[in-house]
């Protein structure tokens, strides 16, 4: 293959990445130093957008509480995760099952987030299915009110919205451990949890890292496991870009926009020093 | 590898509990909801069962009690065809561009990245935007597909990735030799052997496209796609048929799923017979 025809394969995908993503990001920075009013947004060049978002008290805040969520989630799908993974990678023995079993925890990722989220509800709520056992077991006297509506719901949704993106590749990982390097652990006497730490968790890091970029920028991002699962009662920086978009106040929106951004950037660059994904694939 | 069956350590039992914790934390909630669909007429969102019925069921296709759900369910049903269908012609292209280095392969792979990472609120209001300043409309199948398929892209071109990196040119080689064009040799050799693959690739943009929310949050224009559909009733509607809503659209991921591991299935049968 010549490389014109490179050019020409690759142009369809170019084309798109180029009005979709690269313009599109161009624009909200721009807009980012406009002004507006109730009705319009009015080209310009000024700070104020940004000097209001950044002097404010309320924006910290929300960031601090952006990062207690995606801190949070990153620790428990972390923790779930790699259990999983290396249940099915190394305690599991036959290929078929593995593929059998990881299909299992596959198939819930295909229905609507929104639908899982909501789907939360009858089991958390008030009279929930927890409440209800809990005080049938007579462990409570009192529904617990912060099951629901609060940021423990936040937290478990998207733990259950998203462990599965650590499980893919720490999974991946693994299976790409030559399985002679773990008898070769035991033989040099390591115990299984030597064997562990010195050996597979370091090999995994790839996967980990992987893992923890996907479940890192969708938290930082989200707004509506926030909205939905806090009952409006917390906020994110995604919610606030949301609600300002809702209010048309387009140009700050573009500039919570470019600054949420650039904090994933730096998250993701942080990363992204662990591990080649280029390699990874 | 030997095949003696060693005795299985304690810590198999502790992490296949573990695992099993796992699968009832994921499907659980899932299944309270479709039980709870079943509430009777005057049944609420929670347990107990006030009744069994389908009520919440008709409820659903009633047009004016719950919204247009017949209309974006079928603007979802389209733009995620479309999507499919784009996703995985551009992504076959792009994965046979990327066997070779060419300039500029790396400004690519890095914006299927970004594309990836930047969240998605991001993509909605930069394109909402955009057509708001040139004064085009935003429609499903003009700003909301641009913007699905700048999340599906990524998916398809990372697996086509994984694909090329296993696959023996020599196959393509022989063919060359047989006399066969570039055009035959990717017709007759290399869509055959990586089909199953692309029928993953399809299955995911589909997926992805039908449960996209926020990129298309500002990108639909005044109607809306399903997953839109659904948010708004998750605000303003406190009955069942939330529920119901959810086991239909479950049920039909299902099909999808269904569908899609059935024709890998028969590619798979279908490639056995000829050999």
């Amino acid at each position: 293959m010549s490389k014109r025809s490179s050019y020409f394969l690759i142009s369809p995908m170019a084309l798109i990445f180029a009005i979709f993503l690269v313009v599109p990001l161009l624009t909200i920075i721009v807009v980012s130093f406009w002004d507006y009013d109730e009705y319009r947004i009015l080209p310009d060049f000024i700070f104020e957008n940004y000097k209001y978002l950044l002097g404010s008290s309320v924006t910290w805040q929300i960031y601090l509480n952006t990062f207690k969520y995606a801190a949070l989630t990153w620790g428990f799908t972390l923790l779930i995760g790699f259990t999983v993974a290396y249940f099915l990678a190394f305690h599991v023995r036959s290929l078929t099952w593995q593929i059998v079993l990881f299909m299992l925890c596959t198939i819930p990722f295909w229905t609507s987030n929104i639908i899982r989220m909501i789907s939360w509800i009858p089991f958390l709520g008030r009279n929930g299915l927890l409440n209800s056992a809990l005080m049938g077991l007579g462990i409570v006297d009192e529904p617990l009110e912060f099951l629901l509506f609060s940021d423990f719901a936040v937290v478990l949704a998207d733990v259950h919205l998203y462990t599965l993106f650590m499980v893919v590749p720490i999974f991946n990982s693994m299976m790409r451990i030559d399985r002679s390097l773990i008898e070769a652990a035991r033989d040099a006497g390591a115990s299984g949890f030597e064997t562990l730490r010195h050996v597979i968790v370091p090999l995994s890091k790839p996967g980990i890292a992987i893992g923890s970029i996907f479940v890192i920028t969708v938290v930082m991002g989200d707004f509506i496991t926030v909205r939905l699962m806090s009952g409006g009662q917390s906020a994110s920086v995604g919610l606030q870009i949301s609600n300002e978009i809702g209010l048309l106040q387009y140009p700050a929106a573009a500039a919570s926009a470019v600054v949420l951004l650039v904090t994933v950037l730096l998250i993701v660059t942080a990363l992204l020093r662990m591990v080649d994904i280029r390699k990874e694939l | 590898m030997a095949k003696t069956r060693e005795k299985r350590p304690t810590s198999f039992y502790f992490l296949a509990a573990f695992f099993a914790l796992f699968v009832l934390f994921l499907y659980g909630p899932m299944l309270t909801i479709f039980i709870l669909s079943f509430q009777g007429e005057n049944g609420g969102l929670t347990f107990p069962m006030n009744g069994f019925s389908a009520h919440w069921f008709g409820n659903l296709f009633e047009q004016q009690a719950v919204g247009d759900f017949g209309g974006s369910f079928l603007r979802s049903l389209k733009l995620g065809l479309i999507v499919m269908l784009v996703t995985v012609l551009v992504s076959f292209m792009a994965g046979l561009a990327f066997r070779k280095r060419f300039k500029g392969d790396s400004v690519i792979f890095y914006l299927a990245i970004a594309s990836l990472i930047v969240p998605s609120i991001l993509i909605s209001l930069g394109i909402g935007l955009l057509f708001n300043i040139v004064s085009w409309q935003p429609q499903w199948f003009t700003s909301a597909l641009g913007a699905h398929l700048t999340w599906t892209f990524p998916f398809g071109l990372l697996i086509m990735f994984a694909v090329f990196n296993r696959f023996d040119p020599s196959y393509e080689e022989a063919a060359r030799d047989l006399g066969a064009s570039s055009w035959q040799t990717i017709w007759h050799i290399v869509l055959p052997m990586v089909a199953p693959s692309l029928i993953g690739v399809a299955m995911f943009s589909f997926t992805l496209s039908y449960d996209e929310f926020a990129r298309t949050l500002m990108t639909a224009g005044a109607l809306n796609t399903l997953p839109l559909e659904i948010y708004g009733m998750t605000t303003n509607v406190t009955t069942p048929v939330l529920y119901a809503l959810g086991t239909v659209t479950t049920g039909f991921s299902f099909v999808v799923i269904a569908i899609a591991l059935g024709s890998v299935l028969i590619l798979r049968h279908r490639k056995g017979q000829k050999a």
